[in-house]
């Protein structure tokens, strides 16, 4: 997958957030095998003052994602995105524009007036959306060259709830990056968002908050590999009846 | 004489445990006071071992098991356990915390107003850890520093420590490699009209919290865990976290009085697990994180046993026994 002129091998995205500690987050990394971490910069960490967790963060050998979020506006996130910028020298950012403080749901009007502003100012984007087709292309047409549609609201671990609007989604974007982002609760959510010919899938909570964090995010690579490799492999279509996988032709004639 | 810089509560409790055993301590305080080691002063007190186990690491549970004995010997301990619960829609959060502790029993609603009658119809159920414990911890810190004086140990405040010190206890400043601050933000409240006698931890996907009853109405209420290394003073969006979460936990919060907030830089190694570390003569007790209180009697005691030899450093389930 080649993103912002960027060859990426590994699907899988991983949060930094919620771990238990930054030497648990970092055996996680390890263990997803992933290449690019987001990192959520809020005020308080901005100027360099969160530079404890930030250096524990770049030793690994992954590109530093860092994020909006918790930004409510679309001046607030571009005013973080700035920040981050400076503080992690990178022009990706991975935008939020939080709509609603209980479903976190992104506010799609804020976030496509960010993007607009953000991609003149040079930036790569990492839009996170909602499956809306019309959102999407207006990302698009504002110089986003990913779009990062949610499963399920973030942190949830519900899975894929509209798995339709996505796989509408993929047909509708045939070329363009497409990374599921939020409510992937489980290694079989992440299966089936790469199933639907997803590029790649972002998580967080399902690997931080898991009992075994570092097992989590192994098993949440292989199952990530596992639906890339079988939506490669075109699955057979659905059938209402059954269909015998022992062939008539060879039977033995008992007669 | 052994000489320690540091007066929070893990200089102190080292000075305890090495002049108990007959040791001449001078401990040096850059502050005027215990009220200026804010990691300190801006603690929760709270003696709860499993709870913490729900995100920290077994070693952490284990050296903490002996806090409450230790305390005993210094300050007043409130041991009526510590009660866990979670609104309704965040039901999971509490099956999620009850599998990754143990040593609590899970009760319903009716036995939570038995426990806590403030409670009462407020949640349907609850964790209930027994055996846990609270303290005050700026009564266990004044306490601390006369059990220490008394023992002949000479604290010089207003007193930067000199260049090579023995043992250093001064968290972020002493510049240990690896540690990194974690900023901690508190309120402490008034609230006449509930009454809790524990402390009791409020679930919350992204705002958990907890309310430490300090008699007399007060409840201190806590704590943020933000990577940062500001001091500014408590950000309005905390502030609205965990009032919010008081709010929910009890609508009789809505009418406390603001009487305090505070804001500490609590050291931590890349591990969240407090250790002995030795640079040039000086050993290092540090990365204590959010468990000063909690921890500080079991990394003192694993100083005094390496100062007298008298158990190996990794023995450190009989000094828990003790």
């Amino acid at each position: 997958m080649q993103i912002y002129g960027t060859q990426i091998t590994s699907p899988l995205l991983l949060g930094t957030a919620q771990y238990p500690s930054p030497t648990v987050l970092n055996a996680a990394i390890k263990a997803s095998g992933t290449q690019i971490i987001t990192v959520s910069l809020r005020r308080e960490t901005a100027n360099g003052s969160g530079a404890g967790f930030f250096d524990l963060l770049r030793q690994n050998d992954c590109h530093i994602l860092p994020n909006t979020a918790g930004c409510h506006t679309a001046q607030e996130a571009i005013t973080t995105a700035k920040m981050a910028r400076e503080l992690f020298e990178t022009d990706w950012i991975k935008l939020e524009v939080i709509g609603h403080s209980d479903t976190l749901q992104p506010d799609v009007f804020g976030l496509v007036k960010a993007a607009r502003v953000l991609a003149a100012d040079g930036f790569k984007l990492f839009p996170y959306t909602t499956e809306d087709l019309v959102v999407g292309e207006k990302l698009l047409d504002a110089g986003c060259e990913v779009l990062m549609p949610w499963g399920a609201p973030i942190g949830s671990g519900q899975g894929l709830r509209n798995p339709n609007a996505l796989r509408a989604m993929r047909a509708y974007f045939p070329n363009t990056p497409l990374i599921v982002d939020a409510g992937i609760g489980r290694p079989s959510d992440a299966a089936h968002a790469m199933e639907l010919g997803m590029d790649a899938v972002l998580l967080n909570t399902a690997v931080a908050k898991a009992g075994d964090p570092v097992g989590m995010a192994r098993a949440m690579a292989l199952a990530i590999k596992a639906g890339r490799e079988g939506f490669l492999a075109e699955p057979m279509e659905r059938r209402d009846m059954a269909v015998p996988s022992t062939p008539i032709l060879g039977m033995a004639d008992l007669g | 004489m052994i000489t320690i810089a540091g007066a929070g509560v893990a200089g102190l409790a080292c000075a305890w445990e090495l002049a108990r055993r007959g040791a001449n301590v001078t401990v040096f305080e850059a502050g005027a006071a215990p009220s200026d080691n804010p990691c300190s002063w801006f603690a929760g007190g709270m003696l709860a071992p499993w709870c913490e186990g729900e995100i920290a690491e077994a070693e952490v549970v284990h050296l903490g098991a002996g806090a409450i004995k230790w305390w005993q010997n210094i300050t007043h301990v409130e041991t009526c356990g510590t009660l866990v619960v979670a609104p309704p829609r965040d039901r999971a959060e509490l099956v999620r915390f009850a599998q990754r502790t143990d040593h609590h029993q899970r009760i319903d609603g009716e036995a939570l107003a038995r426990l806590e009658p403030a409670l009462e119809g407020r949640f349907g159920q609850a964790l209930f850890f027994k055996d846990e414990a609270h303290i005050d911890p700026r009564q266990a810190l004044i306490d601390l520093t006369a059990a220490v004086q008394t023992l002949g140990v000479d604290i010089r405040y207003d007193t930067m420590a000199p260049q090579n010190v023995d043992v250093d206890c001064r968290g972020m400043a002493s510049g240990v490699p690896g540690l990194r601050p974690i900023r901690g933000e508190m309120i402490v409240i008034e609230a006449p009209d509930v009454t809790l006698i524990r402390t009791v931890r409020l679930l919350h996907p992204r705002i958990p919290l907890y309310v430490v009853p300090r008699g007399d109405g007060v409840y201190m209420i806590g704590a943020t865990m933000i990577e940062s290394s500001s001091w500014r003073p408590i950000t309005v969006r905390s502030m609205l976290e965990l009032l919010g979460g008081a709010f929910a936990l009890h609508p009789g919060f809505g009418e406390a009085s603001v009487i305090e907030t505070g804001v500490g830089l609590r050291p931590a190694f890349a591990d969240n697990i407090p250790r002995l570390t030795q640079q040039g003569d000086t050993t290092h007790v540090n990365g204590l994180y959010r468990h000063g209180f909690l921890l500080a009697p079991a990394l003192a005691g694993q100083l005094a046993t390496q100062f007298f030899q008298e158990k190996t450093y990794e023995n450190q389930s009989e000094w828990a026994d003790a």
